[in-house]
């Protein structure tokens, strides 16, 4: 089915997740550091990185920044339920999702699933009559070839940060509530949290915008959620 | 202070006697004083005033014959009247010429200048105190058998004497009112150094009765209060000793707590995550074993329930629990709750539409699902959440219809594993539902505003569970979105 990079330095953890991943057929590679991952990377690339955040020598942040700064490898963190803060700061290195320990099986399962599917195709636009090519100002973004680029300079964003360009633009100047965007781009139930979204806008701006801290693109409307333009 | 309690204060008291000892001191000094002086000066006057007259009427002799003419009346009273008296001389009913009415003498005086002795009394004319003085001039009969004829009365103004008096008792009640003012102020700074210490105590112990226990007072001198002051001071150091060992205690013990659940999750994670497995393959196991590994695969889960729970009250505990605050359609938050459950069926909802607060929804949710869970899980049905709004608040009330909260339980309801039946049998829940629905309401704050959830029983039966919450909280770690 897919190819997951687990890393994890919990041998029993590793184990138990190495098992059931494979029993739903996926093909997984488990390793016990971040380095050891990020060697496995060089060799082979899979469709999804799996990643504790708390890992002996380098942490699962660092980890996490440089495999962002390689490629939109999809990340699911792996997270302690007391380390509140860890989850926003995994999400600001550049996480896709993230899944606290203990976690179920089918939870990951599911997670990794939808993170799959974010890379897969893009949504269909809601008007059926528009042309996958489409121009906001500067920026170009082509629905049917997944791409994005601005003033012609080929713009490299995770499969999250994707999905959620091409579900704010796909109604432009429409607000967006932080719940909806969590039901529609990470599939997580109504109660998701919301720090998700909120990492993803910063990551996503600070790739779009000319001034992240004047955004035009990707616009907070202050307790109800985000909007496209207008421009 | 009120009026009262001033009154009976030690200063006011301390100030009181004081003020009384000196009037008391000042009126019998300066009213003695006065007396004697007005006494001896008074005295001064009548014995010289009495001497001069008498002096003087000697000189007069001899006159001349009996009856004396109205002419030798008035020369013997133009010759006794002076600058400060004036005579009037008296001669069986005639009298000298003068303004003097001899109405203004007393009887007494006359009846004794009749029998010959010098007498004395003292009158007021118009406003003027005076002092009359008689005597008798006696005259030679020409047998040579001397007779008692005249009366003779000089009266002399006592107004310089009087003055005189007056000075000293103005003088006698500035000089007392001087030393009154004196020891009033001598006295406010007596009790005030004494009861400055006092004051300095009482201040202490309030502090020390509202909890700072680093009170301490500075100790002066070596007078009874210093030892009062190092009294309290070593109290102090001890309630302060033995609250922090209690407190450091207390501290370990959550510690200990913390980090028995930390230990406990990654083996649980491990657990956790191969549930699954045992769950799938159970079905095809023969009897114990299938049963065997449902029973693992259930336990774990409990276990996990448990132990996550235990972390997030140790989070409460330890204050690192924060809201993650968003504005949400508030019945809305409800209903996905009840959805994400399947407890649609099951509930009865009155909600307000579009309320919309800020809060933090998964905060929310854990306390929605407990109170809905616990109310299908011991009462009965219809079990109902109504949804009110007001400008700063707003209000959940689940209830349901069963026999409701026990009386004695009430005030356990949130407590940490409190169970109702003291057999602590197991039951659904990891025993602090409540107790994290409590905290997670508290944690809701506006300003002033504090999120409560309180416990009661309805009038018409049931439980009820009242949860109030600021409707727009807010939080110093508020991540409620980029701008």
């Amino acid at each position: 089915m897919s190819h997951v990079l687990l890393i994890e330095d919990d041998p029993a953890v590793r184990d138990g997740l190495q098992m059931v991943l494979t029993r739903q057929g996926h093909t997984v590679d488990a390793v016990e550091t971040g380095e050891l991952g990020l060697e496995q990377l060089a060799a082979v690339t899979p469709d999804v990185v799996v990643l504790d955040l708390m890992l002996p020598g380098m942490d699962g942040f660092e980890v996490c920044r440089r495999i962002r700064a390689d490629g939109d490898l999809p990340i699911i963190m792996l997270t302690a339920r007391s380390d509140d803060m860890d989850v926003v700061a995994g999400l600001e290195a550049g996480a896709d999702d993230y899944v606290v320990k203990p976690v179920l099986a089918r939870v990951l399962e599911a997670r990794i699933r939808a993170v799959l599917r974010r890379t897969g195709s893009a949504p269909r636009h809601p008007d059926k009559d528009q042309p996958d090519v489409e121009r906001h100002g500067a920026l170009t973004i082509d629905r049917g070839g997944l791409a994005v680029t601005k003033s012609g300079t080929p713009i490299g964003l995770a499969p999250t940060e994707l999905r959620l360009l091409l579900e704010l633009s796909g109604t432009p100047g429409r607000v967006q509530s932080r719940q909806h965007l969590l039901e529609v781009v990470w599939e997580h139930g109504y109660l998701g949290d919301s720090r998700l979204v909120d990492a993803c806008v910063q990551r996503l701006r600070s790739k779009i915008e000319d001034d992240p801290a004047a955004p035009v693109y990707v616009q907070t409307v202050r307790g109800f959620g985000y909007r496209f333009g207008p421009l | 202070m009120s009026r009262r309690r001033w009154l009976t204060s030690l200063r006011a008291r301390l100030l009181l006697a004081f003020i009384l000892l000196c009037v008391v001191t000042a009126a019998g000094v300066a009213g003695a004083t006065y007396v004697r002086a007005r006494d001896v000066i008074l005295q001064k006057a009548q014995d010289s005033a009495v001497i001069s007259l008498t002096d003087k009427v000697k000189t007069l002799y001899p006159v001349g014959g009996l009856p004396p003419s109205q002419a030798v009346l008035e020369e013997i009273a133009g010759k006794l009247s002076g600058r400060d008296d004036n005579a009037v001389v008296v001669y069986e009913g005639r009298k000298s010429r003068g303004s003097i009415d001899l109405a203004e003498f007393s009887p007494a005086l006359r009846q004794a200048v009749a029998d010959g002795d010098v007498a004395w009394q003292r009158i007021v004319r118009g406003s003027t105190p005076g002092l009359v003085i008689g005597t008798q001039m006696v005259f030679t009969q020409p047998d040579g058998t001397p007779k008692a004829a005249l009366e003779i009365y000089s009266v002399r103004s006592l107004l310089p004497e009087q003055q005189s008096i007056d000075d000293l008792a103005s003088s006698a009640a500035l000089v007392g009112g001087a030393a009154l003012a004196f020891a009033v102020l001598l006295a406010l700074l007596a009790t005030r150094s004494v009861l400055r210490p006092v004051r300095e105590l009482g201040r202490a112990a309030h502090q020390l009765g509202e909890g700072d226990l680093t009170t301490r007072l500075t100790v002066r001198g070596a007078d009874e209060l210093a030892g009062v002051a190092r009294t309290f001071n070593n109290t102090a150091e001890a309630l302060e000793n033995q609250v922090g060992e209690l407190q450091r205690m207390e501290a370990d013990a959550r510690r200990f707590v913390a980090d028995v659940s930390h230990e406990l999750r990654t083996p649980l994670a491990a657990m956790t995550v191969v549930t699954d497995v045992l769950d799938e393959e159970a079905p095809g196991l023969s009897g114990d074993v299938g049963r065997a590994a449902r029973l693992v695969s259930q336990e774990t889960h409990n276990l996990t329930r448990l132990v996550n729970d235990l972390i997030e009250v140790t989070r409460f505990d330890s204050g690192a629990a924060a809201t993650a605050l968003d504005e949400v359609d508030v019945a809305a938050a409800v209903n996905a709750t009840l959805r994400a459950r399947g407890w649609t069926d099951q509930v009865e909802t009155e909600l307000t539409p579009d309320v919309r607060a800020r809060l933090d929804p998964r905060r929310l949710d854990i306390i929605l699902a407990n109170l809905v869970g616990n109310a299908l899980r011991h009462g009965a049905p219809p079990v109902s959440v109504r949804l009110f709004a007001e400008p700063d608040w707003i209000t959940f009330e689940v209830g349901d219809r069963g026999p409701g909260l026990d009386p004695r339980v009430l005030p356990h309801v949130f407590d940490r594993f409190y169970k109702a039946d003291t057999a602590r049998t197991r039951s659904e829940g990891s025993g602090l539902g409540l107790a994290i629905a409590w905290e997670n309401a508290r944690l809701h704050r506006d300003g002033e505003r504090q999120g409560s959830l309180v416990a009661g029983n309805r009038p018409d039966g049931g439980a009820v569970f009242v949860l109030r919450l600021p409707r727009y909280a807010t939080n110093a770690a508020d991540l409620g979105g980029p701008q």
